[in-house]
């Protein structure tokens, strides 16, 4: 029941953000396409948060062009985002722990019933919803009454990422949504990715950790020092060479000289340097060769020196 | 591919456990102010077995103590559950007081002259500004609302003796049951209720019906959801849409009301107004609404249990008096309920959140 098409939801093309003399972004080009999910990787300071941030209406891009539906846009607040249907879940979520996940589910958009001063939160059709949207989504709500504080941080994605769907999100944007979280409930997190994936949102997801984006992702951006590195589709990349290009092979080495120096003659360092070194051979004698996708614009040479 | 229930059941088994009503009941936040109740209420019966402390008498004249308390503290219960502090309401009910007696008041007599009900409009009026006035200090400073309204608290009071003085040259005003029109008023806001050999004030009726009121708002509306939302997170509350400014505003312009009725109530009552009136009760109502359960954090807490709150202290204060014990020791024993109380209620909320 995939609703993949080829109509990108959201484009960038070379968008840049400057803060005075720091250039936070630069040159991002992406597409997002319905029923997709686009991973954004990159390590702290590659400049995820800002994009994302651009992404979801909290900045404005100091350069380039910001696509919706194929037309350029301008987002002046996240109100403005959600307005188009561009949702931004983050991980310090918009929950609020001492109110049942119903009363969460809804906050900002009850519904309601009766007339005039007799207008009333439809409590029933509240509770009955949430389970519904959450069933929906592959979650058995115990107890629609269960503050919220009482749920796991996985629950928790859930609930946020549930209510964005539900309220018509067409692209889901999740800040790092995985990364507080245990192997378990990154899982669930995951699982609802694809869900929502599945009824037709396009999916950002933004993580630093290969694991979690590749068995979800069907492409993949990954970002270096504010710049695109590399924009892949799921196949032309595997796993492997997704983690090689997060680690990066120089990151490698240079991580293991850190170490050497810090090392001196503790056994346990030393050992890790070696493990190290055999990795960076590894990624010296298997180099990562992948097509960049045709129909992304990516400026090669309109980088300044990283 | 399954569409529902799809967690692996065996992961749920060992997770869901039955709670029975026993502990849904422990959830709630009144549960505390209702053992709490039983408990001095008991504890009373028994100490003050020889003076009568079990009879219709008693019970009315705790019942007239708690009603103007208890209307204060839905005020500010909800407005504590929206995360916020009106220490300024025992000073809005002396001004509001004032405001009706000063212009119901003969000119010769450094009054205005008014008829009875433009002036109860008018004092009103002035009120909800007051009311406002906080709230929108509160909302624009972005100040805890403890500061301005203890800044409030002095200006309101401050103002209602230097005006009353400079007019008048007192600072209490008497005969508002001569001014045309009172009969209406004396009905609404006067009438004693006999039941039992006992006199029920009809303070009472109103504390009863204001409790369902706001704990219907509080539960069953989206204002009501709004005021747990901006209580509990500000911040993720704006972003999905609250209007909390308003809402903020909204509860200091209803606390200025509440001080507003029980002035009216107690100028009618007492046919008299006191500049100094109702100083002290913004900790009264306050205590009344954390024994019943507010968090003061906010985001938590119940009309209801607000409303035994401040029952409870009526009894407190009224089992002193019978009691015949010396009149030194309330604040003793008031500030001694307030601590267990919270302790308490905190135990309970820890022991409900985990259950």
């Amino acid at each position: 029941m995939s609703a993949q098409t080829d109509e990108a939801v959201l484009e960038t093309r070379r968008l840049s953000k400057y803060f005075g003399s720091v250039i936070a972004i630069k040159d991002i080009s992406m597409l997002v396409r319905p029923g997709t999910v686009t991973c954004l990787l990159g390590d702290n300071g590659a400049g995820k948060s800002t994009l994302i941030k651009t992404l979801s209406g909290v900045y404005e891009p100091s350069e380039g062009d910001y696509l919706c539906d194929g037309e350029v846009i301008h987002l002046h607040s996240p109100r403005d985002a959600l307005a188009r249907g561009i949702a931004t879940v983050y991980q310090d979520l918009a929950m609020i722990p001492l109110l049942s996940i119903w009363r969460n589910f809804f906050l900002g958009s009850e519904p309601t019933k009766g007339w005039g001063p007799f207008r009333r939160f439809d409590v029933k059709k509240a509770k009955e919803i949430t389970r519904d949207e959450m069933g929906k989504m592959g979650i058995d709500v115990r107890d629609p009454e269960q503050p919220v504080g009482t749920l796991s941080g996985g629950e928790r994605q859930s609930v946020a990422i549930a209510r964005a769907v539900y309220f018509g999100a067409r692209v889901l944007i999740l800040d790092e949504p995985t990364a507080a979280l245990g192997v378990k409930q990154a899982g669930v997190v995951l699982r609802y990715i694809v869900r929502a994936k599945q009824r037709g949102v396009a999916v950002v997801f933004i993580t630093h950790n290969p694991h979690h984006a590749y068995p979800v992702g069907d492409h993949f951006v990954i970002l270096r020092r504010g710049q695109v590195y590399g924009d892949f589709a799921k196949a032309d990349l595997g796993l492997e060479q997704l983690v090689q290009m997060m680690a990066g092979g120089a990151e490698l080495e240079n991580l293991a000289h850190e170490l050497q120096r810090e090392a001196g003659d503790d056994a346990e360092l030393r050992e890790a340097v070696a493990v190290l070194e055999q990795e960076v051979k590894a990624v010296a004698a298997e180099p990562v060769v992948v097509e960049r996708r045709a129909d992304v614009v990516s400026d090669e040479e309109g980088r300044p020196e990283g | 591919m399954a569409t529902e229930v799809e967690a692996p059941p065996k992961a749920a088994d060992e997770r869901v456990r039955a709670t029975g009503s026993a502990s849904r009941l422990l959830a709630r936040p009144e549960l505390g102010a209702l053992v709490g109740v039983v408990l001095v209420y008991v504890f009373f019966a028994i100490v003050a077995a020889d003076n009568n402390f079990v009879s219709m008498t008693t019970l009315a004249s705790i019942l007239n103590r708690a009603a103007p308390l208890g209307i204060l503290a839905i005020a500010v219960a909800l407005l504590m559950i929206a995360g916020e502090f009106d220490l300024s309401i025992g000073s809005l009910l002396g001004f509001s007081g004032m405001a009706i007696m000063l212009l119901i008041s003969p000119e010769d007599a450094g009054g205005f002259g008014w008829p009875l009900w433009p002036a109860v409009g008018f004092a009103l009026l002035l009120t909800a500004l007051t009311g406002s006035i906080n709230g929108l200090l509160v909302n624009v400073t972005k100040l805890p609302s403890f500061i301005i309204t203890l800044g409030t608290l002095f200006i309101f009071r401050g103002l209602t003796i230097a005006v009353t003085r400079s007019l008048t040259s007192r600072t209490q005003l008497s005969g508002i049951d001569e001014v045309p029109g009172f009969d209406l008023a004396g009905t609404l806001f006067g009438t004693r209720i006999e039941l039992l050999g006992a006199k029920f004030s009809i303070t009472i009726v109103w504390w009863v019906g204001l409790v369902a009121l706001a704990t219907w708002v509080l539960l069953r509306t989206r204002t009501g959801n709004w005021i747990f939302g901006t209580g509990g997170a500000v911040d993720a509350a704006r972003n999905v849409g609250v209007p909390v400014s308003r809402v903020k505003l909204a509860l200091f312009v209803t606390t200025a009301l509440a001080a507003f009725l029980v002035a009216m109530l107690q100028v009618v009552q007492v046919n008299s107004a006191d500049a100094l009136r109702g100083t002290g009760l913004e900790f009264e109502a306050i205590i009344a609404a954390v024994v019943g359960g507010c968090l003061l954090t906010g985001g938590y807490g119940s009309v209801v249990g607000a409303a035994l709150g401040a029952l409870i202290f009526a009894m407190v204060q009224q089992g002193i008096v019978i009691t015949g014990v010396d009149g030194d020791w309330y604040q003793v024993v008031l500030g001694s309920v307030l601590v267990v109380a919270v302790i308490f209620n905190n135990y309970i909320r820890r022991k409900a959140a985990t259950r």
